[in-house]
């Protein structure tokens, strides 16, 4: 009789009953949740180990389900992306002919920005005044787009002054040495850099100023901007560039350039939705000051995509400003 | 009267211009900030919904000063007004029942960034409803992805990175499928505003030209957001996102952004593509298999999880399939069912995640399934709403769950080739999510009132800090839960009037 009790421990029903009662979990050897280390003993514990769970989990060699998953990944990836790849070629050849003239794209739509772009938005570049004037609304979703973009980035590595817990402060000792393997005031690049910097802000201003005028606009103008400021921030390091660039200088600049850009297209869009007269001048085509709402839009722009290159980089480098 | 046609446009313009200020003050006032907007929206939406009611027409707002072909446009009918309404609701629930762990999960000095966060999925979730343009849609579906990577991430433990990781990957797939899509149908129509662009698919089908690039449009959109939705080949990122995330993040990621997603969807397919045209490509078909298999298997999943959250992720899964069954379905009354199934599940989800948030606090923070034996004892109300939500998603009568298992029953009669899977499908997956939902009800309630597993002091410390506001969350999502089960009536009428304006 015992033996048959001792098979009844170990069979499905008793593990069931035992599963029902809550005392037999069938995943307990599969738990991924471990207790912390709290011997006290190695004081470089980091602070938020309680909540970090084992790397077992992660961990190729001790997770066997996770290796063989991984090679059944790699294995559809491959055929999936040769299904995609095979789809979308031979679907190439049903489409409309590259560069026809009876093609559907060349519809109305187009037309208009053409012909009467100039008339309507005041814009002689066509490009801008369809970005900002007729579609001006995923114009600001798309700076909103960079705007979130380094919220997050903010999130992941900014490095709060306060922050006193050893993982950060760890990391801004690693950052105060970031010129260890860098080249610290290297004579030629500071040259090059002191001919160099002042004609690219200048040029990056002209891009945006003229970006309703020829081609260009706030997108690209910010972004040589941005790269001046990482060019000078580079041969001179942080002291030399805040003086007159902090993080105080980029929240109050990308502050206001999407505050203003909000309220003055908000303005925009209701006068328009409602038939009102919006009372912008359009001016004269062809001046700077001209063609409406186009060239403050093109200024809000500019400064965000400049703010947002420059802090992309100095939070990648040393997670602050 | 006539202002209120402003509304939609205002309340997409406010949650940008809050999320913009929020980066700039401290964390407390962007909660304060964040939880004013999300009521103003409420408010602002409601009055939409008094404004469309009786009208029988859906009212296009243009965003500037160029009409239709040439201009960006919103468009609102009842449907639109409802979910802006409804998702309104979830979201300020969702952010009164966690704000208290935002505190905690997230770094001293970001946790401003968090609400950023949420301002900025409330436009884009409010912009998906209401846009007319594809385009708009796209660009607020990028900011609806970034804003769910950060959410997820901003706990930074290990767990949080990796799962923000797996789910930009993946999300970015769904996204680069959907923009191939895009540019693909702009090639065969040269339209970017829906309205447009659905006629010129008319005259193409009616031409039978560019045959091939259409299936291929409306298989990559749906593809596309089928991924980024977490229909069931494509729910890895699933559990991990909503289990490692700050209880917030997790409510607002189950119950709206996976549901913004497939709104959008929707609307692709009834405004711009038609649905005759969907029906006939036999998308659906793949649909409506996915979603059975999702139904099953998601369940099949959640049985075996040891953790709570992880269980409810799971469960998320297969909720999913429902709606996409539904879909799948391709008749107007399995369409009616699928939108309800997404109601009752973002009042569900919501609800589980803010209770069981109300369950860890009186735990030790154990959120394993074991570790919440009793749990129910100590903090009533939390244990109450686990309930209500985990019978709810059972489908126990009275509540929203059984309303939307009947609706998806009723629409399969009216398809005999599809009927026996789906009813088969909603049987298995009822006594599937019984077998889970209940064990672990039973569990929050088993042992004796008094005993506890934690010393008695730690409890009443979580207790004082268990919010109120947590308690309200739960309540309100209670009696969401209950009006939806009661009144169905009233929201079905809606429901299926809005469709009807909606193409």
């Amino acid at each position: 009789m015992s033996r048959i009790r001792d098979n009844y421990e170990n069979s499905r029903a008793a593990k069931f009953e035992a599963w029902l009662r809550g005392d037999y979990d069938p995943m307990s050897e599969g738990m991924e949740i471990s207790v912390p280390k709290t011997d006290g003993s190695d004081d470089e514990i980091d602070p938020r180990a309680g909540l970090v769970i084992s790397d077992a989990l992660y961990d190729r060699h001790t997770n066997k389900a996770l290796k063989r998953s991984g090679y059944v990944y790699r294995v559809l990836s491959v055929v999936l992306c040769l299904v995609m790849i095979s789809v979308l070629l031979w679907m190439v050849q049903f489409l409309p002919k590259f560069g026809q003239p009876d093609n559907p794209a060349n519809n109305e739509v187009s037309a208009r920005y053409i012909e009467k772009g100039v008339e309507e938005t005041g814009a002689v570049n066509f490009v801008t005044g369809m970005i900002l004037d007729y579609r001006a609304f995923d114009t600001f979703g798309e700076s909103c787009v960079l705007f979130i973009a380094t919220i997050c980035v903010q999130i992941l590595l900014r490095i709060d002054k306060d922050d006193m817990t050893p993982a950060t402060f760890r990391r801004r000792k690693e950052s105060e040495t970031d010129r260890l393997l860098e080249p610290k005031n290297d004579i030629i690049l500071q040259r090059v850099s002191v001919v160099l910097v002042p004609f690219l802000f200048i040029f990056g201003i002209y891009i945006i100023l003229n970006g309703h005028l020829s081609p260009g606009g706030g997108f690209s103008g910010g972004a040589v901007i941005g790269a001046g400021l990482i060019l000078y921030l580079c041969s001179f390091g942080y002291k030399q560039t805040e003086r007159f660039f902090t993080i105080r200088t980029f929240r109050i600049v990308s502050l206001v350039a999407l505050i203003t850009y909000c309220l003055a297209k908000s303005y925009s869009f209701y006068t328009g939705a409602n038939h009102l007269e919006s009372h912008i001048p359009l001016g004269t085509p062809g001046n700077i000051l001209s063609s409406g709402l186009i060239l403050v839009l093109n200024i809000c722009v500019g400064s965000v995509v400049a703010c947002t290159m420059y802090a992309f980089y100095t939070l990648f480098r040393k997670g602050d400003f | 009267m006539e202002f209120f046609r402003n509304f939609p446009f205002f309340s997409i313009m406010i949650a940008m211009f809050c999320g913009i200020v929020s980066s700039a003050v401290s964390g407390k006032s962007a909660r304060r900030i964040s939880l004013a907007m999300v009521t103003g929206v409420l408010v602002l939406s409601a009055c939409t919904l008094v404004y469309v009611g009786d009208m029988g027409e859906s009212v296009t707002y243009l965003m500037g000063h160029f009409p239709a072909p040439w201009g960006n446009e919103i468009r609102f009918g009842t449907l639109e007004a409802f979910l802006a309404l409804y998702f309104s609701i979830i979201m300020l629930l969702s952010v009164l029942g966690g704000w208290s762990h935002v505190i905690t999960d997230v770094e001293a000095g970001k946790e401003n960034l968090f609400y950023v966060l949420i301002d900025m999925m409330m436009s884009s979730l409010l912009a998906m409803i209401y846009t007319n343009d594809l385009f708009t849609g796209y660009v607020f579906v990028e900011i609806n992805t970034i804003a769910a990577c950060g959410m997820i991430m901003i706990r930074q433990n290990g767990h949080g990175i990796v799962a923000a990781i797996r789910y930009m990957v993946m999300s970015l797939i769904g996204s680069g499928l959907f923009l191939i899509g895009l540019s693909l149908l702009y090639d065969i129509t040269g339209h970017l505003l829906m309205v447009p662009a659905h006629e010129a698919i008319e005259t193409v089908v009616a031409e039978g030209t560019y045959r091939v690039p259409l299936l291929v449009i409306i298989s990559l959109m749906s593809v596309g957001m089928a991924i980024k939705s977490g229909l069931y080949p494509f729910h890895s990122w699933i559990p991990e996102t909503y289990g490692y995330a700050t209880p917030t993040a997790s409510a607002v990621l189950s119950s709206l952004v996976s549901k913004g997603y497939i709104i959008l969807l929707i609307k692709i397919f009834y405004r711009v593509i038609g649905m005759d045209v969907i029906v006939s490509s036999h998308i659906l078909n793949a649909l409506f298999i996915f979603g059975i298999v999702a139904m099953v298997m998601g369940s099949l999943h959640a049985i075996m999880q040891t953790d709570c959250r992880k269980m409810i992720a799971y469960s998320s899964v297969a909720q999913i399939g429902y709606i996409y069954m539904g879909i799948g379905l391709g008749t107007k009354a399995g369409m009616v069912a699928a939108i309800f199934h997404i109601l009752t599940h973002a009042a569900t989800k919501s609800l589980l995640f803010i209770s069981a948030v109300g369950l860890y606090e009186v735990s030790d923070g154990r959120t394993d399934y074991n570790g919440l034996r009793n749990a129910a004892y100590r903090n009533r109300i939390a244990g109450i709403a686990f309930s209500v939500g985990a019978l709810s998603m059972v489908g126990f009568p009275m509540l929203s769950g059984f309303i939307s298992k009947y609706l998806f029953a009723t629409a399969a009669l009216e398809r005999p080739h599809k009927m026996l899977l789906t009813l088969l499908a909603l049987i298995i997956s009822t006594v599937l999510n019984a077998v889970y939902f209940l064990r672990q009800v039973v569990t929050i309630y088993s042992g004796r009132p008094g005993e506890s597993s934690s010393t008695s002091n730690f409890i009443k410390e979580a207790i004082s800090e268990s919010t109120f506001s947590n308690r309200f969350a739960s309540i309100a999502l209670i009696l969401l839960n209950l009006f939806l089960g009661l009144f169905s009536e009233v929201v079905i009428e809606l429901i299926s009037r809005g469709l009807e304006i909606f193409a």
